[in-house]
């Protein structure tokens, strides 16, 4: 007979389509990392000597720190004197509208899919676009303007609004939280700013667009987003970066901060380069993302589609300080050929009644391992404090492999904390029911996982809901046979 | 239509199917009987093209060789498979499914892909068939289904997709008697001229709403008997004992007087 069993064969290595680089005329500062580096990086950028001192005193505490090893993924040594700490498109100066943006950057942009004249004009969406360590333009920021919302990069808000930016940058990720978080804080170079006052609506999605161009540059950019009383803002963080042989460093930090009754709603589709089908490149993606839930009633949820990166290594969290505050985690994460990715969140509950839901979608495929990681901790002061999760695990393949780790803490015993879990496979006769109905194995294989995601994606705002669908697609096209 | 040949088909070395022979021609409905393990459904998913088993042996569909297609262009050749058990696929919307299913099979015939709306409504027509509630598009596919509901919505797509041949698994399995006629009405309403079916089932009682043209015995992985719908009903009466002419071959079963 012909038809041969069709066994789930290792995945065929899908072609990365954003893996060009672009020949930037690019301004960097030498290899290594030292206080006078980050001197010349904090001089480059015109900062105020107390941010020096901030980035000086991260830097100190950072020697003292140990890499963490308790991950569950592998990845060697990493050379932290081998590394780029600041590239950027020359000329850097920044721009007042879209048309003085380098020409070629645009076209670099407008390769990626995203043409920033376009998204200005048609979609509702601000951007901001940041090519390895400065952003080079921000759109929408005149009608943003008009109803008081900040979005700028954070050099320009550190030039422009030093006093938010001193009252807030470490509020949520202290400079001491970690070792990645606390590199990131003695090097950061730039990253996107967003304040949105008292009572105001943000009348359209805000975005981030990341792209490592320079080759051995680490990129660490801190984002800091503000909502005040009863403000509300969705924001957008999508991710490319080139194919190169050797591995690169993404170690950002994220900190949300949101008042009473403030809602942030945040979205990331991740998609650095994540290495060939031998792992051999591909982005390291160790980044620090956290929100406070500061004032009663206030609301944070992280939607996330992870399946870029040859590591991804991070828990977006809540800290649900107060009361009736709500914290939401949804996951999509995809590990095929060689990637791992070691991913959850953190809620930690103190304000009374406080509430905290976590979905973990999590899709193993060829060699790919895939861990979640969550942390819910329930201290003494959080009466009532409730909190449901819900992780699920999907295996393609016999090679793969899915882990989970769920850390409980409750100190008070009026909390309710529910854990449920479940792990399943692509099944032969879910396939061959599928193909018996006329539909191609691999498109009942991205049938199945996309069914698998649904209650993730429907997080996810319409235009990202579209794309992290496609992206899982291609991402696992060959991962059958 | 269908000619079976000294078809044989084993899974983990283990010989299931020991040279079938069958002949189905068009315009024809022909029952399968037999106990439980005599290769029935194996029969019924060879056909369809599972990459279960080991096969020898020919399969011509009209003009085709069967076995040479992936299960996929079976389908687009219109053989159709209605499963025993149905695969629940958690988080696709039914609807969502059968549209997929029916351009895939559309775009395998070169056919232009039906958009969502014509879709709907020739849906809309065919789930009165079944006597379908509409709410059964927007769940996920047979996920939290009833076995009765799972076998309607398999009656449902091939209702949907129209197939030249439809093999029905012992499709009447677990169902009342209400259910069994809804099933019932929606197989005799592909009965036509130019079509043929294989029903495989355990009970005569299906064999009452859908008359075959032939009843087949199969046992131990062979047809030992055909003959016309009055075979059913001596089945139902006496079992399947002294049907098989593979007895001289082994000891009759302790207990077992013939």
């Amino acid at each position: 007979m012909t038809v041969v069993p069709s066994e789930v064969r290792e995945l065929a290595g899908q072609e990365y389509q954003y893996g060009f680089s672009t020949d930037l005329d690019t301004d960097v500062v030498p290899r290594g990392l030292s206080e006078d580096v980050i001197t010349m990086i904090s001089a480059k950028k015109n900062e105020p000597d107390w941010l020096l001192q901030w980035r000086l005193q991260a830097f100190r505490h950072w020697l003292t720190m140990e890499e963490p090893g308790w991950q569950n993924v592998d990845y060697g040594t990493l050379d932290y004197q081998d590394i780029i700490y600041y590239a950027a498109p020359k000329p850097k100066a920044s721009v007042a509208s879209l048309d003085e943006v380098d020409p070629e950057v645009r076209e670099m942009f407008d390769k990626l899919g995203i043409s920033l004249a376009e998204q200005e004009r048609l979609s509702g969406v601000a951007v901001d676009a940041i090519v390895d360590s400065v952003s080079v333009a921000t759109t929408a920021s005149k009608r943003l303007a008009q109803v008081g919302v900040i979005f700028c990069s954070f050099s320009d808000a550190v030039q422009n609004h030093p006093d938010l930016v001193r009252t807030y940058l470490g509020s949520v990720v202290p400079y001491k939280d970690n070792f990645f978080a606390t590199l990131n804080s003695a090097v950061f170079t730039d990253g996107s700013f967003c304040y949105i006052p008292k009572g105001v609506h943000c009348p359209m999605e805000l975005s981030t667009y990341f792209r490592i161009n320079t080759a051995d540059t680490g990129q660490f950019e801190r984002t800091l987003i503000v909502a005040e009383d009863q403000a509300t803002v969705s924001y957008l963080e999508g991710c490319t970066a080139p194919m190169r042989d050797n591995h690169q460093l993404h170690a950002a930090v994220v900190e949300l901060v949101a008042m009473e009754g403030a809602e942030i709603k945040y979205s990331t589709v991740q998609n650095w380069y994540p290495g060939d089908a031998e792992g051999k490149g591909g982005v390291y993606n160790f980044v620090t993302k956290r929100g406070k839930c500061a004032g009663a009633n206030s609301k944070i949820s992280w939607t996330q589609v992870e399946t870029g990166s040859s590591i991804t290594w991070k828990y977006p969290g809540v800290v649900l300080q107060g009361d009736n505050s709500v914290g939401e985690f949804y996951s999509v994460a995809l590990s095929a050929n060689h990637q791992q990715a070691d991913t959850g969140t953190k809620m930690i509950h103190i304000g009374k009644n406080t509430r905290s839901t976590i979905v973990s979608k999590a899709i193993s495929a060829g060699h790919g391992q895939n861990t979640y990681r969550g942390l819910v901790k329930v201290l003494r002061s959080a009466e009532g404090a409730r909190n449901h999760t819900r992780c699920d695990s999907l295996l393609i393949g016999s090679e793969c492999g899915a882990h989970t780790f769920p850390y409980i803490e409750t100190k008070n015993s009026t909390a309710q904390v529910e854990h449920e879990a479940s792990t399943s496979k692509v099944s032969e006769d879910q396939l061959f029911y599928c193909r018996q109905r006329g539909i191609a194995e691999e498109d009942a294989t991205a049938m199945i996982v996309n069914g698998f995601c649904r209650e993730v994606f429907k997080e996810l705002p319409m235009e990202f809901a579209v794309e992290a669908q496609r992206l899982l697609d291609v991402s696992l096209e060959g991962s059958v046979g | 239509m269908l000619r079976i040949e000294n078809l044989r088909a084993s899974i983990d070395e283990k010989l299931i199917l020991r040279g079938v022979n069958l002949e189905l021609p068009p315009g024809e409905v022909h029952a399968i009987m037999g106990p439980n393990g005599s290769g029935k459904s194996t029969l019924a998913h060879v056909l369809a093209g599972s990459g279960a088993y080991e096969v020898t042996g020919g399969v011509h569909y009209n003009d085709i060789d069967l076995l040479a297609l992936s299960p996929e262009a079976r389908a687009a050749a219109g053989v159709f498979l209605a499963f025993q058990h149905p695969m629940e696929i958690p988080g696709v919307g039914n609807l969502y499914f059968l549209r997929t299913a029916l351009n895939s099979i559309r775009k395998l015939r070169g056919l232009d892909e039906l958009g969502a709306v014509d879709f709907l409504a020739q849906a809309k027509e065919k789930m009165k068939l079944v006597e379908m509630d509409p709410s059964f598009m927007s769940r996920s596919v047979n996920e939290g289904f009833s076995g009765g509901e799972k076998k309607r919505n398999e009656i449902l797509q091939m209702a949907i997709l129209e197939p030249t041949l439809a093999i029905l698994d012992e499709t009447d399995s677990g169902l009342d008697i209400d259910a069994l006629r809804v099933v019932a009405n929606g197989v005799n309403a592909r009965r036509g001229p130019d079509r043929a079916m294989l029903v495989i089932t355990h009970h005569q009682r299906l064999l009452d709403y859908v008359v075959p043209d032939r009843v087949h015995v199969m046992v131990d992985g062979q047809i030992v008997t055909s003959g016309d719908g009055d075979l059913a009903r001596d089945l139902e009466e006496h079992g399947y004992i002294g049907q098989g002419p593979l007895e001289a071959d082994r000891p009759a079963p302790v207990g077992v007087v013939s």
